[in-house]
């Protein structure tokens, strides 16, 4: 056991401090033509799609200065390496992992460089955590295929150059899982409409999307035709450590523990009261369990041992942190901590009674809480399936 | 970065894996708890052979050399498998003596408790809810008298180590359990029994200052031992109920095919996983981290605490009546998650330490 980083780990660490030292400036004075200059110099620096092969134009580096890079860059609040979050997170690894040589040229290219937007097709108006049951058809025609469906709950579709999209291409299947296939669609497609659904906090985020007689290259196809539940799934479980998220994890907890400094609650000192105390405790554990546990993950795949669904663990605590430390902030501040933003009054500036309403697209996004548990007492439990 | 076991510290599990299922079973465990001393000496011979007992202590004054990452395989094994012997008090003992003791005073003693000659209980704190130097009050200096409560493992012990107060000033003594009266307190989990000890102007055998500092270091080594005692406890639970659940027939199905039972084990497992990376890391930093111990231990022990005994209870819980008889064995289990609440600081004290020292 040994939680030293070598030298040239740490070399690169240093690498990382001084780049960001020299092209991050404090938030106040990023100016607008910032974030176009941020994103041309992590590209240059190999650090966009850090873990994917030189040959695609990745950074081929290791996981453990992957998991460097992202502790690093979220200890300083750096912007993201690039726009298409889900491109850089499952549709490149996916395309790497089963995509022809023409794809990956075609497609990588515009991912590492921000150029397209991607956003992902898989829930449907009746199935959402039943992914697996998809009805959105896809039927060949010669040298393309026809899609005709709707997806909804698609997060990014307003401003998506493209889709991975999951369609079902034979019905008579044995098991539900066979059948599907994964397409890649450009937004702009004749047949595709996208309408906006706005959410609780009032954003348009995601969206219905409707697919009429749309026309879909058989070229466009990503992976064997019925084999797209393999894709999937890969693309599911291609988030590795959690290194990043807990670091911003544990600035929020700062952030909480700023918010407890200056409260007062019934004319006392919260920092005072036993059970605001109690409450913040709690959330260090959770928050430090998921950086112990992702170090004992990240160990386990460098020792090269298989990971079963252990991700499992830290989404869930992920999920319950995410609503329970904006819920308890709104307490604690009591009506000046339900103010939104522009409030007067408004705790924090209104940030916690946003996030108190903002968790559903970290806690429901890629599997629920009870799919979760389902995937930890199924798969690794080995319970039987429900 | 490698945050995981060695070569060496996996042998060594599986060694102790081995000797609990062949030479301590449960059925064993529970002939021990209800008092076949004959058998306890003898298995205690055993594991001081085993070299168990010898682990953290130095080579130059008999014992291994090793640290307590190391000693953390043995104490998540024996938790396991409740192994009802003073394994974590001798420890606790080795780790006082030779943090506070002479040079005189560490080569007469650790080779003894190495060797498991000296079989040690401990009395550290006099108040049953409070952590912390005034939490001490039996009275040091010159002979001994009075009573010490909450002596941890005092009724097999042959030796006592009694934490005293003169003035403001701490201590620690180490008294023969014969020059004591030593009686034995009925509790809940009788693998982890505690005495009160009587003194009447006995004579110490050997006197150490013990700082604050000392104290809540050893207090944390408690709370580390416990929390990882506590690992292999609560993963045991978790495996007999998962067992059952796959097995036990209700409305036509396994009952692990339902969410309300299914979901219930896949949070045990979060937990456990958790508070098994939270007590990993503190139990490295006992020798390797000094300075983050106290809030490494404390995450430690406030996480097992409550987990267990929520895991404890919903073990016993999920079997239904089978898991309330005397006969069944999960019961044990939530027996021992009760003793870990309060051992060495409960969740309460330990959350809201860890949140003091980051806010106020």
């Amino acid at each position: 056991m040994d939680f030293d980083f070598t030298t040239e780990e740490q070399s690169f660490r240093t690498e990382v401090r001084e780049f960001l030292a020299a092209n991050l400036p404090p938030p106040k004075e990023r100016g607008r033509g910032f974030l176009n200059d941020w994103l041309a110099k992590v590209r240059a620096k190999g650090w966009v799609g850090f873990s994917w092969p030189k040959e695609f134009g990745g950074g081929e580096g290791s996981l453990i200065e992957q998991a460097i890079l992202k502790e690093e860059m979220a200890l300083h609040r750096a912007p993201p390496l690039g726009t298409s979050f889900m491109g850089l997170a499952w549709v490149g690894p996916g395309i790497i992992e089963y995509g022809t040589e023409e794809q990956k040229r075609r497609f990588i290219p515009d991912i590492l460089d921000s150029k397209a937007n991607w956003c992902t097709g898989y829930s449907e108006p009746n199935h959402g955590s039943d992914l697996a049951a998809i009805q959105t058809k896809a039927e060949r025609v010669g040298d393309h295929y026809v899609v005709n469906g709707q997806k909804i709950w698609t997060t990014g579709a307003p401003w998506a150059d493209w889709i991975i999209l999951l369609t079902r291409t034979e019905t008579e299947v044995e098991r539900k899982h066979d059948g599907i296939t994964c397409l890649l669609v450009p937004m702009d497609s004749p047949g595709i409409e996208v309408r906006p659904i706005e959410n609780m906090a009032g954003e348009r985020n995601f969206a219905e999307v409707f697919f009429t007689d749309v026309e879909v290259p058989v070229g466009n196809r990503l992976g064997e035709e019925g084999k797209g539940w393999a894709v999937t799934i890969s693309a599911l479980a291609n988030e590795r450590s959690s290194i990043g998220e807990v670091t911003q994890m544990f600035a929020r907890l700062e952030a909480l523990k700023d918010l407890v400094r200056s409260t007062r609650r019934q004319g006392r000192p919260a920092a005072k009261d036993p059970a605001v105390q109690r409450r913040i405790g709690e959330f260090e554990a959770r928050i430090a369990a998921m950086k112990y546990n992702g170090l004992r993950y990240l160990t386990k795949q460098l020792r090269g041992e298989p990971l079963s669904s252990e991700t499992s663990v830290n989404k869930l605590h992920r999920a319950s942190l995410e609503i329970d430390m904006a819920d308890f902030a709104v307490e604690l501040a009591g009506l000046a901590g339900v103010q939104l933003p522009g409030g007067d009054e408004a705790a924090d500036g209104g940030s916690w009674a946003r996030s108190s309403l903002g968790w559903p697209s970290v806690v429901i996004g890629g599997g629920t809480p009870n799919i979760q548990r389902n995937i930890i007492a199924e798969r690794i439990l080995g319970l039987p399936k429900d | 970065m490698d945050f995981g076991f060695s070569e060496e510290q996996n042998l060594l599990r599986e060694q102790v894996l081995r000797f609990m299922a062949e030479a301590c079973p449960l059925a064993t465990v529970r002939a021990l708890a209800q008092g076949d001393e004959e058998r306890r000496a003898a298995l205690w011979q055993q594991i001081a052979e085993l070299g168990w007992l010898a682990l953290i202590v130095p080579e130059d004054e008999g014992g291994v050399g090793l640290k307590w990452i190391d000693l953390a395989v043995v104490l998540e094994e024996i938790g396991r498998g409740l192994l009802p012997l003073p394994v974590l008090s001798q420890a606790l003992a080795a780790t006082a003596i030779g943090r506070c003791g002479d040079a005189q005073q560490r080569k007469e003693w650790l080779p003894k408790i190495a060797a498991g000659e000296a079989v040690f209980g401990i009395g550290l704190y006099d108040d049953p809810t409070w952590i912390g130097p005034d939490a001490i009050t039996f009275s040091g200096g010159g002979t001994l008298s009075g009573a010490k409560p909450f002596v941890q493992d005092g009724t097999s012990a042959t030796h006592l180590l009694i934490a005293t107060r003169q003035g403001d000033e701490l201590g620690l003594v180490i008294a023969a359990a014969a020059d004591a009266e030593v009686k034995a307190q009925p509790g809940i989990d009788a693998t982890k029994p505690t005495a009160t000890a009587t003194f009447r102007e006995a004579q110490p055998l050997a006197a150490l200052p013990m700082s604050a500092a000392d104290l809540g270091y050893l207090t944390d080594c408690g709370a580390v031992a416990a929390s990882l005692e506590a690992v292999g406890a609560a993963e045991a639970v978790m495996r007999i109920t998962t067992e059952y659940a796959k097995t036990r027939i209700q409305f036509d199905n396994p009952i692990g095919r339902y969410q309300g039972v299914k979901h219930r084990l896949a949070d045990m497992f979060v937990d456990i996983e958790s508070f098994k990376s939270l007590a990993y890391y503190a139990a490295w930093a006992i020798d390797d981290a000094a300075e983050e111990l106290p809030r490494a231990a404390s995450l430690a022990k406030a996480y097992a605490s409550d987990a267990f005994a929520r895991i404890g209870i919903d073990g016993v819980g999920l079997h239904g009546a089978i898991g309330f008889t005397a006969e069944y064995d999960v019961q044990l289990y939530l027996k021992r998650s009760k003793w870990v609440r309060s051992a060495f600081g409960d969740a309460d004290f330990h959350y809201r330490r860890v949140a003091m020292s980051g806010m106020v």
